[in-house]
């Protein structure tokens, strides 16, 4: 080629500019082709879409309604019409015991529980007010940490110190006992709880879901906080501001999308995290008060039965196994398809 | 250095103070509830009724009402459940502690000992299948919530396989002080053990991998490269080191909230009497005051380990001092 001014002429014809992507594309990208990722995403589409089903399963497969006990009730097994309750089954053959799996979608699937309920009907229903509560928490959380991260990192300061302050406090808290206590003292006074004019009812499914996004705020605020803290000082920022934006644009047009990749990077460990504490609570009887159910309660309900009729344990139990280890496992894909260069530092 | 421990135990107190007053208008102030009725349990009579509002000042003011829980707490530590027949509950707190220490001590061996293996073993593989299949296994023991993995146990070590001899050496669930029998004291904590480090082991196994990972690509490994280390000396000698600093100090902050009551659910699986079964019996019989008693002084101790936590990072680390 001639001079070095033909050549530049040359290539930016040949080469015309390309136009910019948006990032967020170029991530989706990445997740959609991590399988293991997409997988997990499967999994969990799929746990939820069973557990939304639920009322459809009960109503129209199983023909029960899982919350009315059915010690007197029968079921046919193998052509066959046996009672629910039967006497003298299990290891010691004394008493009465429920029936075990039958393996017939139609017919108590995974057996009864003490009484006389059909495990597979509440094993759905539990899912929904388990997935309901730990999606809800780890939203609402999710939302009241940004909030107060963008808050406290913006305006900084006063400011911040108090609002970080509070979160200090609230997390030197064992989160688990805070749990314990605010729940025991909202959920098992049978009364509901009276804040002014607003009743709450006790087995409303509000009340857990609060208490686990409440406890878990300071966990997501210092993450988002040091976030807001590192784009704040970035120069657009300041061109923004002499172009005149307000604080409240400033919050939310410049600063909030470069923050907000930490939150979906943390959303699916959220969750995760959520649905084990809202079953421990539930297990030990602070969490979802009957007559609804969710996968603690019904962990709680077979321990009675846990020699002789496991399945009524084991059934949510692994439930909810899957339901985290497929959160985890997303969780690490987006974090993977947000982050390549963290992914690209692994390889080594 | 001298200012910043001051400094951060000055902090402490505060935090300290902040949480009791906070257990206190927890207990005692919430909307619509009458503290003497939470506090004498299930069906009381008027009689106890009353004999609360006069042993804890009820009724006066806000300050004087929780002076006189403190100091019950804290200094005559002659807090009384009501609902069972006047036990003092601050006795029974530290009367529960051996149990709680000896199962989160063994735990913690154990799961140091194996999350230091399970990281090694993964970053060594890397590249082969076993990293990615090490990995999934410790992810599946993060995903598993401990109380179920608690409940399959005893169901197959106390019921289905009792009999065979993998476990007939399980003794009955529950604790057996050491002083009474140490062969007994072990047996009946094996299983508690395994069942609380999986989750630890899982959890720890990947951050220290990910540590060790990430240091690979720094200046003083590929110097030590460089010199023509042998990798799996790098790894062990180099690597590891800095890998263990996060390790650590997540380290002793799990295992303060586990000895604050969060080995709860392992203990009451396990029908383990320590201060976590405590605060569950008194979950059952809404009893307040042994709520409160195992509330505060859980929450002092983690308090207390994360400041000397901070303390030693500080020391070992004089860059984040200032903060």
């Amino acid at each position: 080629m001639a001079t070095l001014l033909e050549q530049v002429q040359v290539d930016t014809e040949l080469r015309p500019a390309v136009a910019g992507r948006n990032p967020w594309a170029f991530a989706a990208r990445r997740l959609w082709r991590n399988r293991i990722a997409m997988a997990a995403l499967l999994l969990f589409v799929v746990i939820v879409v069973m557990c939304l089903a639920a009322p459809l399963y009960a109503n129209h497969v199983a023909h029960v309604n899982p919350f009315v006990p059915n010690l007197n009730g029968h079921t046919v097994v193998n052509g066959k019409v046996v009672p629910v309750m039967q006497q003298g089954g299990g290891i010691l053959k004394l008493g009465e015991t429920p029936i075990g799996p039958t393996w017939d979608p139609s017919h108590y699937f995974l057996g009864a529980d003490s009484t006389g309920r059909d495990v597979a009907a509440l094993l759905l229903y539990g899912g929904r007010s388990s997935l309901l509560i730990g999606i809800g928490s780890a939203v609402i959380c999710s939302l009241l940490a940004t909030v107060i991260a963008l808050i406290a990192g913006f305006f900084g300061g006063v400011t911040d110190s108090i609002a970080s302050r509070i979160m200090d406090v609230i997390w030197a808290f064992p989160v688990f006992l805070l749990a314990i206590c605010i729940g025991t003292e909202l959920l098992t006074h049978s009364s509901g709880f009276q804040l002014g004019p607003l009743h709450v009812d006790p087995t409303s499914l509000w009340l857990p879901t609060l208490i686990i996004a409440f406890i878990y705020i300071p966990y997501v605020y210092r993450p988002m906080r040091g976030q807001v803290l590192s784009v704040v000082n970035k120069e657009f920022v300041e061109a923004a501001t002499a172009q005149g934006s307000g604080n409240l644009r400033l919050i939310f047009s410049e600063i909030l999308p470069n923050v907000v990749s930490t939150v979906i990077v943390l959303m699916p460990l959220m969750i995760a995290t959520t649905i084990l504490t809202e079953s421990a609570l539930s297990f030990l009887g602070v969490g979802v008060q009957p007559p609804n159910v969710s996968w603690g309660t019904l962990i709680q309900d077979g321990t009675d039965l846990v020699y002789t009729r496991p399945w009524v344990t084991i059934a949510p139990g692994l439930m909810i196994l899957l339901t985290v280890l497929s959160l985890n496992v997303l969780g690490d894909g987006v974090r993977d398809a947000l982050d390549p260069r963290a992914k690209l530092r692994v390889e080594g | 250095m001298l200012t910043f421990i001051i400094r951060r135990l000055l902090w402490t107190v505060l935090v300290m103070f902040v949480i009791t007053v906070v257990v206190f208008i927890l207990f005692f102030k919430t909307p619509g509830v009458d503290p003497a009725r939470a506090l004498a349990g299930r069906s009381p009579n008027p009689q106890t009724l009353a004999e609360i509002r006069a042993q804890l000042g009820l009724g006066r003011p806000f300050p004087i009402e929780y002076g006189i829980m403190m100091k019950k707490i804290f200094i005559t530590r002659d807090l009384v459940s009501y609902s069972n027949q006047g036990v003092r509950v601050v006795q029974e707190v530290f009367a529960a502690t051996p149990a709680t220490l000896s199962l989160v001590f063994g735990a913690a061996v154990l799961w140091v000992v194996m999350a230091i293996g399970v990281g090694i073993a993964a970053a060594l593989l890397r590249g082969t299948i076993f990293d990615p299949l090490i990995m999934v296994v410790a992810l599946v023991g993060v995903s598993a919530p401990v109380f179920w993995v608690g409940q399959i146990v005893n169901m197959v070590s106390q019921g289905t396989l009792h009999s065979t001899f993998l476990f007939s050496w399980v003794p009955p669930l529950g604790y057996t002080p050491f002083t009474q029998s140490p062969a007994l004291w072990f047996k009946g904590l094996v299983l508690p053990w395994i069942t609380l480090s999986i989750l630890y082991i899982g959890f720890y196994g990947r951050v220290l991998r990910a540590n060790l990972l990430e240091v690979q690509n720094e200046d003083y490994v590929r110097t030590a490269r460089a010199k023509g280390i042998s990798e799996r000396r790098v790894l062990l000698r180099h690597t590891l080191r800095t890998s263990m600093i996060t390790f650590v100090s997540l380290f002793g902050l799990d295992f303060a909230a586990l000895v604050a009551g969060g080995a709860l659910l392992t203990e009451v699986v396990f029908g383990i009497h320590g201060v976590g079964y405590l605060t569950w019996q008194g979950l059952e019989n809404l009893d307040l005051p042994t709520i409160m008693a195992t509330t505060i002084y859980g929450a002092f101790f983690i308090v207390l380990v994360n400041a000397i936590v901070d303390i030693g990072y500080a020391w070992l680390d004089p860059r984040i001092r200032p903060t």
